[in-house]
């Protein structure tokens, strides 16, 4: 049963291009990007309590590291570039992780804020190098020989990061670390009457936080082709608290679908624009009272469940 | 095996500790007792490094315990409860006791991430022996219920088993009876006693039930206000004059 459902999910992941239309394509590939950071934002906010409004701000990090490697280095492979996205991404994450050790809830909330604004601040001023508001033409990324030009070359490497990446999320949270950073969610106390070490801990969120949430700009960067600062605003980061609400927190499978529901809405919506902050904070408020745990609670996922039933 | 010394605390003026000073043999069970708010759990929270003290030294073997992260301390082999159970309240009773086992595991992210054969297998390995112990303190049909879900006794005995799957040397138990009916009182006095003599654990336990503490005790000390009034015998204890005095307060008071 449950390989058929893994065979059937696959299947469908990788006839999709052949089955729709271009732009729903694309929107695939920006579902999968999102349901990455939503992963990596889960597993800091959701699974370690640590609550981030800025990762817009690592996503910009991500997106414009990775263009600006395939610019100034066009023989890159595209792995190497979204690696090295990831673990820039990641070093700003540790940066910002150690001064917000001192941070919770509230407090800790408003200073990844103010790190988001910080990063949009950053990409105008460093405009010799980020172009500022004029924005970035991001090339084409390339693997050996392979111009990945069209959608659906596009949605297959977004596809390809974004299944390693689940899988290693998936594998993470079910063993030793991911279990340290729900003891420390649970209970500081009793997890460093257990031997974990805490602070460390709730930096190591931040960094693989911040490294998928840099893959996942690398590969934004990739499928949109062009960047600029104001795509990268607050409101953004919200939309990714969002997500995890939505999905629920501390679920791999729940930031997935909660990533596929606000990133669908977002474009079902596209016509609100001026009413879209309205109805997500309604959606949001609905979601924290009617179903704090998320889709997730309300749904039993066949795969990925760890094995501690 | 643990000598306290001259250990003094304070907390905004209220003294909580006095000049204490204990030594706990290894092996050996000894219990701190004493009227609320004589400062029994806080020597356990400068035991375990969540206090400072003002004055004092705490050795463990041989080595100073004082200045050392509340982690580093478990990881020597100190391991403990809590007075209101601190269980992961949203994890199953199985994930409690893994947690518990945290500082025996070595696969790290990376390694993990991948999914090496090392982390597949110690996962394995650790599931067993936490299986193993959730069996060992009754708690096998529970393994996977929420622990914030369970009845207080079982809450007790969980925390029980995450501290022993840190395999310490030193248990803390802080008021491991209270809440319990006198069935499971002697059940967990018959714990107590089989984790000192089959699993050869030292173990210092805050407690009021006075047939627990007089039923399993090798030595008791006994505080009041922050200072140790009296140490002995379970036997010698209760007559002493000294206690009953902090106890039921003096004839001519």
């Amino acid at each position: 049963m449950r390989r058929a459902l893994w065979l059937a999910g696959g299947l469908a992941l990788l006839l999709w291009p052949w089955a729709a239309p271009p732009y729903f394509v694309f929107l695939a590939s920006l579902i999968v990007v999102n349901a990455i950071v939503a992963i990596g934002l889960n597993l800091l906010s959701g699974y370690t309590n640590q609550l981030s409004f800025g990762h817009a701000g690592f996503l910009a990090v991500g997106a414009y590291v990775a263009a600006l490697l395939t610019i100034h280095a066009p023989a890159l492979p595209v792995v190497a570039a979204l690696l090295l996205a990831g673990l820039a991404t990641a070093l700003v994450g540790l940066a910002l992780g150690i001064p917000c050790l001192r941070l919770e809830g509230l407090y800790l909330a408003m200073a990844t804020l103010a790190f988001g604004f910080v990063v949009v601040e950053a990409i105008l001023n460093l405009d010799w190098i980020t172009r500022g508001n004029d924005g970035l033409r991001v090339p084409v990324a390339r693997l050996g020989g392979l111009a990945l030009a069209s959608d659906t070359a596009k949605y297959y490497l977004v596809v390809a990061a974004g299944a390693l990446l689940v899988w290693a999320a998936a594998n993470i949270v079910r063993t030793r670390t991911g279990r340290a950073l729900l003891a420390i969610r649970e209970s500081e106390i009793a997890a460093q009457a257990s031997g974990v070490h805490v602070a460390a801990y709730k930096t190591l969120a931040f960094v693989v936080s911040a490294f998928y949430t840099g893959v996942a700009g690398g590969l934004f960067a990739f499928i949109v082709g062009y960047l600029s600062p104001d795509a990268f605003d607050v409101f953004l980061s919200v939309d990714f608290v969002a997500m995890i609400v939505v999905g629920g927190l501390g679920s791999i499978p729940g930031s997935i679908v909660g990533a596929a529901v606000i990133t669908v809405l977002y474009d079902t919506l596209a016509a609100f624009q001026n009413y879209r902050p309205l109805i997500f904070g309604v959606i949001l408020i609905a979601c924290m009272l009617f179903m704090p745990g998320g889709i997730a609670s309300r749904v039993r996922f066949p795969v990925l469940k760890g094995d501690n039933a | 095996m643990l000598g306290v010394e001259d250990l003094s605390i304070s907390f905004g003026g209220l003294t909580a500790l006095d000049g204490l000073g204990f030594r706990v043999a290894e092996r050996e069970i000894f219990a701190l007792i004493g009227p609320n708010g004589a400062g029994k759990s806080t020597v356990f929270n400068v035991v375990t490094g969540l206090y400072r003290p003002s004055a004092g030294r705490v050795r463990f073997r041989g080595a100073d315990l004082l200045g050392l992260a509340p982690h580093q301390i478990a990881r020597r082999g100190v391991a403990r409860t809590f007075q209101n159970t601190e269980v992961f309240r949203t994890l199953t009773a199985l994930d409690n006791v893994l947690i518990g086992g945290h500082a025996h595991l070595r696969g790290g992210l990376l390694r993990a991430a991948l999914g090496a054969r090392l982390v597949r297998r110690e996962e394995a390995a650790a599931r067993r022996r936490a299986r193993a112990l959730l069996e060992r303190l009754g708690l096998a049909d529970v393994a996977g219920v929420e622990a914030g879900g369970l009845p207080l006794g079982l809450q007790k005995r969980l925390e029980v088993a995450r501290a022993l799957a840190a395999e310490p040397a030193l248990l803390l138990l802080d008021e491991p009876a209270s809440g319990l009916n006198p069935t499971e009182t002697q059940t967990l006095m018959a714990l107590i006693r089989r984790l000192r003599d089959e699993d050869g654990l030292t173990i210092l336990v805050v407690e009021h039930d006075m047939e627990l503490v007089m039923g399993i005790s090798d030595r008791v000390a006994v505080l009041n206000y922050g200072r140790k009034i009296a140490e002995g015998k379970p036997g010698a204890i209760a007559t002493d004059p000294a206690v009953i005095e902090a106890y039921l307060g003096s004839a001519d008071g």
